[in-house]
């Protein structure tokens, strides 16, 4: 089936089926007061996925539900219960693997029950669309937001797109399967919210008409054989070369774990074209510089209000994309900072760690400040800790 | 740090792929050179010359032309069997060797009947091919052989690709319809007919 084609058509709904960039850029949209749960509903409602598996766990159960929803009122193709995380996110993959787009939510300790697929998805080629609400993982229980499980599936081989408003939660569903199924890339994608900050509170979000619709999934672009057992060549999959112990079994192996890595470079022009790039800055000139992603930027955004107020200049770079990771525009964006601090909800500090790894001078990295278990993050919390740490260092920064 | 480039090997015993190395994909009406991006028709013309001039040009056509699954992949192959011809013609070592499907084939490929992904430098080491145009083969599994040649034969690749391209290939096409390997027959019957490349016994040799 040609893209070109369908555009104009009309799905089984009465949905037109429009150009990706049209409804992305150029439709006109209406002003919503919604949840991020209630966003994930109308970002689905216009992504014309066929299958949607679900399973209950905190916070994510109440999206998951929704889509339920538009199964009922036809706007998803199929729905249903899996019987555990493992399950929905291997059914997924079997979906998938039929030439289905594929949408799942998961959170926490989930996330980390269906752990294996992921490798399994991207190592597949499979492009599904995953929206990762993170939660605590650790335990004593907790079902409060924490990113640890975030560091936890960097390198899974996905597409990882860290959201931090419902408006960009609902961008980014959209935009997510657009980048994860050009043929280049073809991998899965986890857009990602900060459980409850997010998922749970409401905010305002510009949406296009639900009468509008992205082109459908076209299995046939696929990098690798589509399983058709109707139309050949078929039997394409069978006899996977690392059960044979020789050498070229296993450079080729190394190959195909090299080509999962080369397509998440490839979705970087995809991606910078639909997101306008892989971060954001304000006051980027600064000296000081808050660098995070989520929802402990929209923190970092009300501390640098509190500190210009006592003639504190600090600029924030917000990182939109963990997979790709935006090394060289950090590198570009850090350049003439002498102070970086990266306050983080989790306990082990993974986002200054990545920074670390790819900027110079890396001693400039404040890993924090930090808070776990779902603890908020106050903005007064980041203007303490910058204010203390800038208490030692008088003569190397201005004010 | 030096700019990576897309060269024949061999490179190494594990290379790295050429998009984690900096390379990026042509968009439409380009094509790429070792990695450098150019306008599709100097493409054209550079892909001409290394098969006119190879000692064993080989094209490696994929399932996804040699399964008659739709009407594009019929007119695909017509206009490869073209190409194939006009190589023929101009240097009798050149061949044809089919890449039916991307199981892995044991006890041992049959080197002179077909080649595979997952073990490509053993066509090309048996046959001695030096030059080499991948076509109908779904991308991924295009990239590992692109690969897997590159670290360990010095064989010149060529993709013709019906989607982005591929950085691992020494040359690639995007978005190839049936009208652009036609094209693809007409600079290389343009290039033959020029004299500029000329064959003896079965071996091409240049002029220029």
């Amino acid at each position: 089936m040609e893209a070109n084609t369908i555009i104009g058509t009309v799905n089984k709904k009465g949905q037109k089926i429009v150009e990706p960039e049209y409804l992305f850029f150029e439709a006109p949209r209406q002003q919503y007061f919604m949840t991020g749960s209630e966003v994930v509903r109308e970002a689905i409602r216009r992504a014309s996925v066929d299958i949607s598996v679900a399973y209950p766990i905190t916070p994510q159960s109440e999206a998951a539900a929704m889509v339920g929803d538009l199964y009922v009122e036809g706007y998803v193709g199929d729905y249903f219960r899996g019987e555990s995380e493992f399950a929905v996110m291997s059914q997924c993959a079997g979906a998938s693997f039929g030439g289905a787009r594929v949408f799942t939510t998961t959170s926490g300790p989930g996330t980390l029950r269906a752990y294996e697929n992921f490798p399994m998805w991207a190592g597949s080629r499979l492009p599904i669309l995953i929206n990762v609400m993170v939660r605590g993982i650790n335990s004593p229980l907790n079902i409060q937001p924490d990113t640890l499980e975030l560091g936890m599936i960097l390198d899974t081989g996905m597409l990882i797109w860290h959201a931090e408003t419902a408006q960009e939660l609902l961008d980014y569903l959209l935009k997510g399967y657009i980048v994860a199924e050009e043929p280049d890339v073809h991998l899965p994608i986890a857009i990602v919210i900060d459980g409850f900050f997010v998922s749970h509170t409401k905010d305002m979000v510009m949406i296009p008409s639900a009468d509008l619709a992205l082109p459908p999934y076209n299995p046939y672009r696929s990098p690798v054989p589509c399983m058709d057992m109707e139309v050949p060549p078929v039997r394409m999959m069978r006899d996977p070369f690392v059960m044979k112990s020789n050498y070229i079994s296993y450079a080729t192996h190394a190959s195909w774990q090299q080509e999962i890595r080369a397509a998440i470079e490839r979705s970087r022009k995809h991606t910078i074209r639909l997101i306008g790039g892989l971060i954001e800055e304000e006051n980027g000139d600064a000296e000081i510089l808050i660098v995070s992603s989520g929802t402990a930027v929209a923190q970092g955004r009300e501390a640098i209000r509190l500190l210009a107020e006592e003639g504190i200049r600090v600029g924030i770079v917000k990182i939109k994309t963990l997979r790709p990771f935006p090394h060289e525009e950090i590198r570009q964006a850090t350049k003439n900072a002498k102070l970086i601090f990266v306050p983080e909800f989790n306990v082990v500090g993974w986002m200054a760690r990545e920074i670390k790894a790819v900027i110079p001078d890396n001693h400039r990295v404040i890993d924090g400040p930090h808070v776990a278990g779902g603890m908020t993050l106050p903005p007064e919390v980041i203007v303490e800790e910058i204010k203390k740490v800038l208490a030692g260092k008088k003569e190397v920064v201005r004010g | 740090m030096a700019k990576y480039r897309v060269l024949p090997g061999p490179e190494a015993f594990l290379p790295p792929s050429a998009a984690c190395a900096g390379v990026v994909l042509p968009d439409p009406g380009q094509g790429h050179i070792h990695g450098e991006i150019v306008h599709e028709d100097i493409a054209m013309e550079e892909a001409a010359k290394q098969l006119l001039t190879a000692k064993v040009p080989t094209i490696f056509p994929g399932p996804l032309v040699l399964w008659n699954w739709n009407e594009k992949a019929a007119k695909k192959a017509t206009a490869i069997k073209a190409l194939y011809d006009e190589l023929k013609s101009h240097n009798a070592g050149a061949l044809l060797i089919p890449m039916p499907d991307y199981r892995p084939k044991y006890p041992k490929i049959n080197p002179e009947v077909e080649i595979n992904p997952n073990h490509p430098n053993l066509t090309i080491w048996h046959n001695k091919i030096d030059a080499c145009m991948f076509v109908g083969v779904h991308c991924h599994q295009a990239n590992l052989s692109l690969k897997i040649i590159r670290g360990g034969t010095n064989c010149y690749t060529i993709a013709m690709c019906a989607q982005a391209g591929h950085e691992d290939a020494m040359l690639s096409f995007r978005d190839a319809t049936p009208d652009k390997i036609w094209k693809l027959v007409e600079v290389v019957r343009k290039a033959k007919a020029s004299g500029v490349y000329a064959s003896r016994g079965g071996v091409a040799v240049s002029k220029a």
